[in-house]
């Protein structure tokens, strides 16, 4: 199926580029960029907010991001069900507007992290990870602020009703502190809101899509919601 | 007009890990006697409303809005009466 995905470009948006020639040019989906100053979200049947360092992370990561006009329209059609996803930068503006529990804080041993990790997929019923061909994918991150947190009775919450889908992992799949890169509680690495249709994560699966990199499981992420959309 | 002095603190269930780093700079300076760091925000501006309450409410709102993240900060507002210049 082909579907129409629209990339938010916010002011420091920087791996917007990255994540469209993925979806238009790796996956052939028909795929538009959205300035953060539209509203139009131009008929697009999934919303990207890519990774960067959107308004300078001023505040908070996502904090300003989050009061630009395109984020009205992408709150709005999140309401409606419509797919929002957001990659690292995205995943903190995703939880400043609330679309998704939580915050993500600055990393425990207070260093930007940049390596490939291990990440599980604890859920594989969501349109993220039904189709993964495997249940531990590498993948890249790169943060200063991914640890992810969220209080006793929330992450209860979220573990109750399925909506962890990635935990950081061993290569074989065993989740442990010992390869949590960034103090994130419970390892959460990626996380969707209740009803499914908002979907977050740290690690960058546009980074890992192209052939060219030697690095190709975080395309099955984007293989997967395509797969299982339905229009 | 008022002078706010908006303080902005993480819970105190969240590991503050720039105020470990300096608790353990602390150690490594000698102080014997520090702990419990914490590195906090304080943001400070204007407000041009007379009345404090009107100003109190605003101030509250920005601060829930914008300057801190209800999820993991809590904020301590602090309102100086001063004339316009």
């Amino acid at each position: 199926m082909k579907l129409k995905f629209g990339v938010v470009i916010f002011p420091g948006s920087n791996c917007d580029h990255d994540t469209y020639h993925v979806l238009k040019h790796i996956l052939n989906q028909e795929t538009v960029y959205l300035w953060h100053k539209d509203v139009d979200l131009q008929g697009c049947d999934a919303i990207v907010l890519p990774g960067g360092f959107s308004y300078g992370d001023y505040i908070r990561t996502g904090a300003v991001a989050k009061l630009s006009p395109i984020m009205n329209s992408v709150i709005d059609f999140a309401d409606r069900g419509g797919i929002v996803m957001g990659i690292c930068n995205g995943f903190q503006i995703l939880t400043e507007s609330g679309l998704l529990p939580g915050a993500l804080i600055k990393n425990q041993n207070l260093k930007f992290v940049c390596k490939d990790v291990y990440i599980k997929a604890v859920n594989r019923d969501s349109l993220w990870s039904k189709s993964l061909e495997k249940d531990t994918l590498l993948t890249p991150i790169a943060h200063g602020e991914g640890n992810y947190f969220t209080d006793a009775e929330t992450l209860a919450e979220l573990e109750k009703n399925d909506q962890v889908i990635f935990k950081y992992a061993s290569s074989k799949g065993e989740i442990s502190d010992v390869y949590n890169p960034n103090g994130s509680v419970s390892n959460i690495a990626g996380i969707m809101n209740k009803s499914g249709n908002v979907f977050g994560m740290m690690p960058h699966p546009e980074r890992s899509s192209d052939e060219a990199l030697r690095k190709l499981d975080g395309v099955q992420i984007f293989n997967s919601l395509i797969s299982n959309f339905i229009k | 007009m008022f002078k706010a002095k908006v303080v902005i603190k993480r819970k105190k269930s969240i590991l503050d890990p720039q105020g470990k780093a300096a608790e353990h700079g602390a150690v490594l300076l000698g102080y014997k006697n520090i702990s419990n760091v914490r590195i906090d925000k304080q943001v400070e501006f204007l407000v041009h409303v007379d009345e404090q309450d009107a100003a109190q409410k605003e101030v509250t709102e920005f601060c829930t809005k914008l300057l801190s993240n209800p999820n993991m900060e809590n904020f301590e507002i602090n309102l100086e009466k001063i004339d316009e210049a």
